[in-house]
């Protein structure tokens, strides 16, 4: 096999001529830059790239790529998506959405397409926030959130993105946060090289209705002792001096922070996410409380299973394989079966 | 024993039984025979939306009519001349429909006390005077059909289930049926179980023989073939010539087809069948919902196929935001609307035409897409061709107003040469298309047709963004500019208003009638036979149909015009009436009934007769 040519692209072949509208200070401004600034290790044509959005500020996002894109509506994002890519496999398809257009009013769609396992790349921006209708609380805000619709507290219990999406046993699980623009890309690239649903958890901070949310997460004098980053093939230390650790308590279903010094080194789980059984991410994903002590980030799990679009395509071509008739003879004799007479003028 | 033989123009026959009896099977068979033998048919299944609703129970009945003649026809009859009756429920059911002197062929070994009281039966029909003046043939079906299977390896319940056949046997000996095909489909049914085969071929020439050796049955019918245009036919279905038409649109538009669906009665049959068709380049999904299925056919139209959604009445309510977004968009995108009898899940396995203001009006905003409606089973066919034409040609959705009654009924269809089908063939957008050729303007319009252009991902330098947002007229930007949106709803307005739609054709033979039927759909072949009839009493009528809603024929306002009285039979409350009364100020009269069930030609006959009378 020949080597690809590079296509020398630069982020700014991926920045369109549309004047960025979102508040300034949004979380979302870091992330067009750094998916921008990526996107060219792709070495994909801009043309075979497209961007498909929901409804919400995230959605907005393709029609600042240069590539092609779609701003559709409210929830549906990766439904639309899932017609495009299994139709159109050459294609690299991602999905723009935020905490309400995908957990809320496109839930249904998101589980479906991860089930499914489309070759889909869905970055999901959770700020915790409906921010474009203006400030009410969304399915990621925590219980008892005071917001204009929950004026003495939200009633309902959160989604945990990530456990959500495992729960619907996604083959690619992984999260990152806005600022830190290293790590991001690095998800998004292991994220680009699975093939099949790619669910990327993405903190977002929104400076107007939800400022500070995942503050802890990104303080130089707090981050290190709250957030676990993950790696492959890695014993799961965390910590400024790596004075926490994650072990399988014998007995119990999950897993539980522990002091490192205190813990036997065979003890402490050594992150594997090509695991099959959604069961271990799902125990990472659950580690974290809303005080975001304890929450990993990275690529929770990444297992192959073969892609929807994979399958369907492979369906149609199996069947087309024999056919040695033109679409117009094969047409004819489709009209022409099952019981058939003939009157003779 | 040689049996007299009679001559008819035209027989109606009834099978009706339980929903496990197998009567659409029987009815299926019995059509497929009569159309070997060149008669001209016309079908109308009836069944509950139970699957098994309790055995001999009247929710439970399901029937299955067949209209066949040597002369032809248009409906499925109005009443039959024969009804089979596998239980007291059967014959609860339909005697209600049977004028008397009608044949009535009664399975005896279902009628058991038990039975009887199950539907309200105080005595038994077949002996009280329940059935005075019907021609009643009493036929142990059950224990006929044990009994001529006792020799065969067969369960008793596998022999007992081929009791339909035996009765097949007996009406197709009756009516002189040619079986062969019928002993060809059983050995294809049941390949894989070939003890069935013989069951249900023993079953069937138990009937046949019996028809012919009881003195009970006199008389064996014949109806000669019907006189029809020389050519290749079959007897097909609505669903089914509609799925043929979406396989064709694919093939003579070059495109892939995508079906994005969500089971639905009694659109599923269109899943089924396009789901078959891989070969030609037809991808189906069975997709979460209604809306990921109108999303998954509009993400691939964004691909360059021809993107295609298959449902019934609540799913298009679901499907609504997203039409609208196609709207804005502006791509290519079939929606097939079966209607059924709403709201809500109303009676999901009866015809209605109650959908139309949903089609033409029912969405946010500005909205128009183009809707046709097909007027008979076979003409399915032509109308998602047609529909996938305005589509590709125009870059709109369109709305395809089928219902249960052409859907699920039957007729013969002379098979089209595939190179007279049209040609739908579409040019994707290739490059920069602006005056000075540096760039790409994805709503610079074509002159003529009003469509932009369909420049699909993939297509080098045409990267361009598209979205729900108001857009800009040319460049597509985002656009909140108060004239730049005046323009653009009345731009997409034109857009399906200047589609053209051939002209509404009148039929007055008399040519002095001054009374117009106007109907759209499936009530074409009732209105037609109503007509036929007046006229052959000797009164005028004209009768118009419209197979395209929206845009409306050009010449529709004068034809209206040049009459005294309009009159608009519809299965709903007047929603055509309505909007005709509307755009060309026509006083025109409403005849509406919505019970689930196509008009009867003898009603319309009557109603009709009333108008002209007062005219």
């Amino acid at each position: 096999m020949s080597e690809p040519v590079a296509l020398k692209l630069t982020a700014k072949d991926f920045k369109s001529d549309q004047e960025v509208r979102w508040c300034p200070g949004c979380g979302d401004y870091a992330i067009l830059a750094a998916v921008q600034q990526f996107m060219p290790e792709l070495n994909i044509p801009r043309e075979n790239i497209v961007f498909v959005s929901g409804i919400g500020c995230s959605s907005r996002f393709p029609y600042y790529m240069n590539t092609y894109g779609m701003h559709s509506i409210h929830g549906r994002a990766p439904a639309i998506a899932t017609g495009l890519s299994v139709s159109r496999p050459d294609l690299s398809v991602w999905v723009v959405t935020g905490d309400g257009d995908a957990l809320s009013i496109g839930g249904n769609h998101l589980i479906h397409a991860l089930r499914r396992n489309v070759n889909l790349k869905i970055l999901l921006f959770n700020n915790r926030i409906y921010g474009l209708t203006k400030g009410q609380y969304s399915p990621t805000s925590e219980v008892g959130k005071i917001t204009k619709s929950t004026p003495v507290g939200s009633a309902d219990a959160p989604f945990n993105p990530l456990s959500l999406a495992l729960g619907a046993e996604a083959t690619f699980v992984g999260r990152t946060i806005d600022s830190d623009r290293k790590h991001l890309q690095s998800v998004l690239r292991a994220a680009a090289e699975h093939s099949g649903s790619a669910f990327v958890e993405i903190y977002q901070n929104c400076n107007i209705f939800n400022d500070g949310a995942f503050e802890q997460l990104k303080e130089p004098g707090t981050r290190d002792d709250h957030l676990i980053r993950l790696e492959h093939g890695q014993p799961i230390t965390f910590g400024k001096d790596g004075q926490f650790c994650v072990v399988h308590p014998p007995g119990g279903f999950g897993l539980e922070v522990r002091d490192t010094a205190s813990t036997p080194a065979e003890e402490i789980v050594v992150h594997d996410a090509t695991v099959d059984d959604p069961a271990y991410a799902f125990a990472l994903s659950r580690l974290p409380g809303f005080d975001l002590r304890n929450t990993p980030i990275g690529v929770f799990r990444s297992v192959h299973r073969p892609s929807y679009d994979s399958v369907v395509q492979g369906q149609v071509a199996e069947a087309q394989a024999s056919v040695t008739d033109t679409p117009e003879q094969q047409l004819a004799g489709l009209l022409g079966s099952g019981d058939t007479w003939t009157i003779v003028g | 024993m040689s049996k007299q033989i009679r001559q008819l123009e035209r027989v109606v026959i009834r099978f009706a039984g339980d929903s496990g009896d197998g009567m659409q099977l029987t009815g299926d068979r019995f059509t497929s025979e009569t159309a070997q033998l060149g008669n001209d048919i016309s079908t109308l299944p009836n069944f509950p939306a139970e699957i098994r609703a309790p055995a001999g129970t009247l929710p439970g009945v399901s029937s299955f009519q067949v209209h066949f003649a040597d002369y032809d026809i248009l409906t499925p009859g109005d009443a039959p001349n024969v009804l089979v009756a596998m239980n007291p429920a059967a014959l609860k059911a339909n005697l209600v429909d049977l004028p008397r002197g009608a044949d009535i062929i009664v399975n005896t070994d279902e009628f058991t006390k038990r039975n009887l009281a199950k539907v309200g039966y105080a005595s038994n029909p077949l002996d009280d005077d329940t059935l005075a003046g019907y021609a009643v043939h009493p036929v142990a079906l059950t224990s006929m059909t044990i009994g001529a299977l006792a020799d065969l390896d067969v369960s008793k319940k596998d022999a007992e289930r081929a009791k339909n056949m035996f009765a097949l046997g007996l009406l197709s000996w009756m009516y002189s049926r040619p079986y062969e095909s019928t002993l060809r489909f059983l050995e294809r049914k049941f390949a894989k179980r070939p003890e069935l085969v013989a069951a249900n071929v023993a079953a069937f020439k138990a009937g046949w023989n019996f028809g012919e050796t009881t003195e009970d049955f006199a008389v064996r019918y014949e109806v000669k073939p019907a006189k029809m245009p020389p050519g290749t036919y079959r007897n097909i279905t609505g669903n089914a010539a509609l799925s043929l038409g979406i396989v064709a649109a694919g093939v003579r538009s070059g495109l892939p087809v995508f079906l994005g669906a969500y089971p639905i009665t009694p659109a599923s049959d269109i899943l089924h069948e396009l789901s078959k068709h891989k070969r030609f380049g037809v991808t189906t999904m069975q997709a979460e919902d209604e809306i990921a299925a109108i999303g998954a056919a509009l993400g691939a139209s964004y691909g360059g196929a021809l993107g295609v959604t298959t449902t019934s009445g609540p799913g298009v309510a679901l499907k609504g935001e997203t039409i609208s977004l196609a709207v804005a968009l502006e791509l290519p995108l079939v929606i097939v609307d079966v209607q059924r009898a709403g709201p809500s899940t109303g009676m999901p396995t009866k015809t209605e035409q109650a959908d139309l203001n949903m089609a033409l009006f029912g969405r946010h905003g500005e909205a128009p897409v183009a809707v046709i409606a097909p007027k008979s089973p076979s003409d399915c066919f032509y109308a998602a061709l047609e529909a996938a034409r305005i589509a590709l040609t125009y870059r709109t959705p369109v709305i395809l107003l089928s219902d249960n009654y052409v859907a699920n009924g039957s007729e013969p269809w002379l098979l089209p040469e595939v190179d007279s089908l049209p040609d739908l063939r579409v040019e994707f957008a290739t490059a920069p298309n602006s005056e000075d050729g540096t760039t790409f303007l994805p709503y610079l319009r074509d002159p003529q047709t009003l469509a932009r252009p369909w420049a699909v991902p993939g297509t080098p330098g045409l990267e361009h963004r598209i979205g729900g947002l108001e857009k800009a007229d040319k460049t597509g930007d985002i656009s909140y500019d108060p004239a730049n949106h005046d323009y653009m709803v009345r731009t997409r307005a034109a857009r399906i208003e200047t589609i053209p739609v051939p002209d509404v054709e009148v039929e007055d033979p008399d040519g002095d009638a001054r009374v117009l039927v106007l109907g759209w759909g499936s009530t074409y072949g009732p209105i037609g036979a109503a007509c036929r009839a007046l006229r052959q009493r000797g009164l005028s009528i004209a009768q118009a149909h419209l197979r395209h809603l929206a845009p409306m024929p050009a010449n529709l306002g004068t034809v209206l015009r040049s009459y005294d009285r309009v009159v608009i039979p519809e299965m709903n409350l007047g929603q055509l009436a309505h909007v005709i009364r509307a755009r060309y100020l026509v006083d025109a009269i409403g005849y509406n009934q919505v019970r689930g069930l196509p008009f009867t030609a003898t009603e319309l006959e009557t109603t009709l007769e009333e108008v002209l009378k007062n005219v």
